[in-house]
């Protein structure tokens, strides 16, 4: 064999177990949602053979934050609300890279709102997770912007006061969005063939993801865990096909063209029953690091020449 | 040339008359100030640009610097409105902007009124004068404009009215669109500069358009020329001594953006901002062609946050901003202190605090730079001091971050931004440019923060690296990248990024000073004010003072020596531009007078009883200025001996 099909077939080769990704051992709370999608996201890795050393999970500050240091790749644990802009600033520069985004509610909602909107019109290749459990948990029970109406926390003692925003119907009203999907916790086959659909679109891939938060609103997703019925399973064959174990159960399923937007986003407005699947997909809006060029390799000789060709214009030759 | 009706006789303004020749004075001058100013879109900056352009070809020092109104549109014939240059030229080279103009060229009087009414021009400064409002239909402005003439002449001005508009109408259909090459070819004229040189600007600046513009504009600037020649009565020499080595001619935000380019940088996130965006709008047309790109980010802080997961794979990337935008990013430059992450932050300086005077100059933010972001969060700081520097200073500044892991803050600001001066033309090293990304894999054993006990230097493991695997955090981490909260970890962690400074402080030489190293007064100043200060000092040494200065362009660490330089003066005094109370102020006495950044600085650091002398009036300091108020202190240490 030649030295390149050697490096094919070693390539080919090349698989990894679940525990080549596991990092640190989560100190998430007993029963929080972050712990089912933490399994999902190193069951994706394994399953697609993402080398460790070429991945990358960006996160903010909240619980669902923390995920990058239970994994075993490359992490970036940065501040508050501003994962995207930083992972955009990766991926600009190292398109080679596959990158996650690990972001809460308050990270993606709240503080960080204005980058989620822009990031969804960069359309740069990446998966970004929203972990919404509708509460702030890492500072202790406070109302986040998906909050329900009404809901009793640290800082709304007699009810929060306004309407929950949609993540998914301002991500839908956002120009160039090209995946957007939602995913429960708790039921974890679903939550990983919506993931790695997500992974696999080339874009910006939007997937929030109900969580549970059992330490601070224990009951707010009990109604739907509950009750099968109250939740609605998108199907297409551009789609998620739901398998035939999870029919038996789910058996309220809806087929939806993901190439629909405004079908869509009429899905997307029902927050009961809850949809789960991929609500949007759009292989053709361009990604923001290829209408850039980024990625080309860059040499010595470019830059004098570029650094040449400018000084000439400004040189006042020895007469 | 075509007849100009003759003008009421007035004892300080010129007469018109066809006739082809006056007698002319000649004059040979050492420097001289020259402002041209118009309304928006006239084109008076174009002619000062040109203008500096020319001398600098000549041979003559030079140095220009816009001055901008601070709408886009003002409206026309404001005092507000003046856009324009203001142009030194000598016959040596020229640091600063100067001080009073010794002639001003104004298309309104308005625009006019503004440059004397803020004090602009000397006494007795030759004005040269559009002449059409006098006779305008409105007899309004004819009036305003017959009130500001009667008032200039009164007040000593020497003002000559020229037919800028009748005489270019001659030439071109819109004089409105000339007139700037016509006073270009009166200003070549007065100061005997090489019509050929003029000839080949005009070429230049016009090469890309039909050859018929260049024939128009040269027709006007001749145009210009002879009208001088024909009708002032008075001319100028300013020695030139030719340069041997090519001189390049940039502004300071240029020179920054050259300055990327330079040094191998690939990847500037920026976020729209005065006076810092025209650095990232001629970076944006030039970038690419050498493979970097500039991303226009939402806001501030998503810029820096950008540029910091940029550099975070491997390559030191630049976020350019100003003032409020510095405010904005500063946890993100937290982040980057706290993990470790390169990354060069551009910030020209104007004023503050809030909005402040967006295209005026200012040096307020010195220990913002410094001490910013919450938590000890040391950051190397530099400040460039001349044109040159702008440039240099960003291939140190890119080199710095990623030998030592740190944000490098280079402190412009908006007097260097829009200044143009000639300096050698760079001639461009490999060694500038910044190594490939290192993708080896990272050894057995080797830990991401493994902080040197010395120095606290540590190597970076970046994504691509196999086995290199780890999550960086702002958390409070151990040398694994793990998050830690133990009290001995802590204190390692702040210790090896506090060691990182004093690591560099131990490469850096010691200041230059500029004259003695001993003697009365010593002069200390950081960043744009250089050339001012320098020239001052050069005129009182002149005159037998005993005083020197010293220019910082590392303000964090400081330089090593500036104790010993400082201590071989009766007295130190900075001179800066930024808030210091006045001791004289009613409320003011030692336990409260707040002094200026760097005066604090150094007596904190050398207990040196350092005094400041400071300006904050929104335009570069003068060297006059800078002069009288030495002078003063020297006068009074001279006395008290």
């Amino acid at each position: 064999m030649s030295a390149a099909t050697l490096c094919l077939h070693h390539f080919a080769e090349e698989s990894y177990a679940l525990e080549d990704y596991q990092g640190g051992v989560p100190r998430w709370c007993k029963g929080c949602g972050d712990n089912a999608i933490l399994a999902a996201m190193q069951r994706l890795c394994r399953d697609e053979r993402l080398r460790p050393e070429k991945t990358v999970f960006v996160s903010g500050i909240g619980c669902s934050s923390r995920l990058p240091h239970y994994m075993r790749t490359y992490g970036f644990h940065g501040i508050h609300g501003r994962a995207l802009p930083i992972a955009e600033g990766i991926k600009l520069a190292r398109p080679d890279l596959h990158v996650f985004v690990n972001t809460g509610d308050g990270d993606c909602c709240s503080i960080g709102a204005a980058h989620w909107i822009h990031a969804i019109r960069y359309n740069m290749n990446m998966t970004v997770l929203l972990h919404d459990n509708h509460i702030y948990g890492l500072t202790k029970k406070q109302a986040s912007p998906t909050s329900p109406i009404g809901t009793k926390s640290n800082t709304t003692p007699r009810g929060s006061y306004l309407d929950a925003l949609s993540p998914l119907t301002v991500t839908l009203g956002v120009q160039n969005v090209s995946f957007v999907a939602q995913a429960v916790d708790w039921i974890p086959e679903s939550l990983f063939q919506i993931l790695t659909a997500a992974y696999r679109h080339r874009g910006f891939s939007f997937v929030r993801i109900l969580q549970r938060c059992p330490e601070f609103v224990g009951n707010m997703f009990e109604p739907w865990v509950h009750d099968p019925q109250r939740m609605l399973m998108l199907t297409h064959a551009d789609g998620i096909r739901v398998s035939p174990a999870l029919q038996k159960i789910y058996r309220n399923q809806l087929p939806h063209d993901p190439a629909d937007i405004n079908r869509a986003r009429e899905i997307a407005s029902s927050e009961d029953p809850i949809p789960v699947g991929i609500l949007y997909r759009n292989p053709q809006v361009p990604c923001y690091e290829d209408l850039r060029g980024a990625g080309k390799l860059r040499t010595a000789a470019q830059v004098h020449g570029a650094l040449d060709a400018e000084l000439d214009k400004f040189t006042v030759w020895p007469q | 040339m075509n007849a100009v009706t003759p003008l009421p006789a007035r004892a300080n303004a010129a007469r018109m008359g066809s006739a082809a020749t006056v007698a002319k004075h000649l004059q040979t001058l050492d420097q001289h100030v020259i402002e041209i100013m118009s309304d928006s879109g006239e084109g008076a900056q174009k002619c000062g640009q040109s203008f500096g352009s020319i001398a600098a070809r000549t041979g003559n020092g030079v140095w220009t610097v816009e001055i901008i109104p601070a709408e886009i549109q003002p409206p026309a014939r404001s005092v507000a409105g003046a856009s324009g240059n203001r142009i030194r030229i000598g016959s040596h080279q020229i640091t600063n902007g100067g001080d009073e103009a010794d002639i001003a060229v104004a298309f309104n009087e308005q625009v006019l009124l503004g440059r004397v009414n803020a004090g602009e021009l000397k006494p007795g400064c030759i004005v040269l004068l559009e002449n059409m409002w006098a006779e305008h239909d409105d007899a309004k402005i004819a009036g305003q404009y017959a009130e500001t003439r009667d008032r200039l002449v009164a007040e000593g001005y020497r003002v000559y009215e020229v037919p800028m508009e009748t005489e270019c109408r001659a030439l071109v259909p819109d004089p409105r669109k000339g007139k700037n090459m016509f006073v270009l070819g009166m200003l070549c004229n007065i100061y005997s500069l090489d019509m050929n040189l003029a000839r080949d600007q005009i070429a230049f600046i016009f090469g890309k358009k039909d050859a018929k513009v260049i024939s128009s504009n040269v027709a006007l600037l001749e145009a210009g020329w002879q009208w001088a020649e024909s009708n002032l009565d008075f001319k100028y020499r300013v020695p030139a001594v030719k340069a041997t080595a090519p001189q390049v001619v940039i502004n300071g935000n240029t020179a920054i953006a050259l300055g990327v380019l330079a040094s191998g940088m690939d990847i500037c996130a920026m976020y729209p901002i005065t006076p810092a965006t025209s650095a990232s709008h001629y970076l944006s047309d030039v970038f690419e062609r050498a493979g970097g790109i500039v991303h226009q980010a939402e806001d501030e802080i998503a810029a820096c946050a950008f540029a910091i997961g940029a550099s975070y794979t491997g390559r030191v990337a630049v976020t350019i901003t100003s003032g409020p935008g510095y405010s904005l990013k500063q946890e993100g430059l937290g982040l980057a202190v706290m993990a470790e992450i390169p990354l060069v932050v551009v910030n020209v300086q104007r004023g503050g605090p809030s909005t402040g005077q967006p295209t005026k100059v200012e040096q307020g933010d010195l220990l913002t730079v410094m001490f910013g972001s919450h938590g000890d969060a040391p950051k190397v700081v530099m400040a460039p001091g001349t044109i040159e520097d702008c440039f240099y200073s960003m291939i140190t500044a890119r080199r710095l971050a990623e030998t030592f892991n740190m944000v490098v803050v280079v402190l412009s600001d908006a007097s260097l931004a829009t200044a143009q001066q000639p300096f050698p033309r760079p001639v461009f090293s490999t060694e500038w440019l910044a190594p490939p990304v290192d993708q080896n894999p990272v050894p057995d054993g080797a830990k991401p923060y493994d902080w040197d006990p010395v120095t606290g230097l540590s190597r970076r493991f970046v994504p691509g690296q196999p086995n290199g695997m780890h999550t960086l955090t702002g958390l409070a981490h151990d040398r694994n990248s793990r998050v830690a909260y133990d009290p001995e970890i802590n204190e390692q962690g702040m210790r090896a990024r506090s060691m990182k400074l004093a690591t560099l402080q131990k490469t850096l030489t010691p200041p230059p000073v500029f004259g003695d190293r001993e003697g009365e007064l010593l002069v200390v100043g950081w960043g744009g004010t250089r050339g001012a200060i320098e020239e001052a000092v050069a005129r009182l040494r002149g005159e037998g003072h005993r005083v020197s200065s010293t220019h910082l362009t590392f303000l964090q660490p400081m330089q090593p020596g500036i104790g010993e330089i400082l201590r071989g003066f009766r007295q130190v005094i900075t001179v800066e531009g930024n808030w210091a109370d006045d001791p004289n102020d009613p409320l003011i006495d030692e336990s409260n007078r707040r002094y200026s950044a760097l005066a604090m600085l150094l007596r904190a650091r050398y207990l040196v009883d350092v005094d400041c002398w400071t300006e904050v009036r929104g335009r570069p300091i003068k060297p006059g200025t800078v002069y009288a108020e030495l002078r003063g202190r020297l006068a009074h240490l001279e006395t008290s001996r």
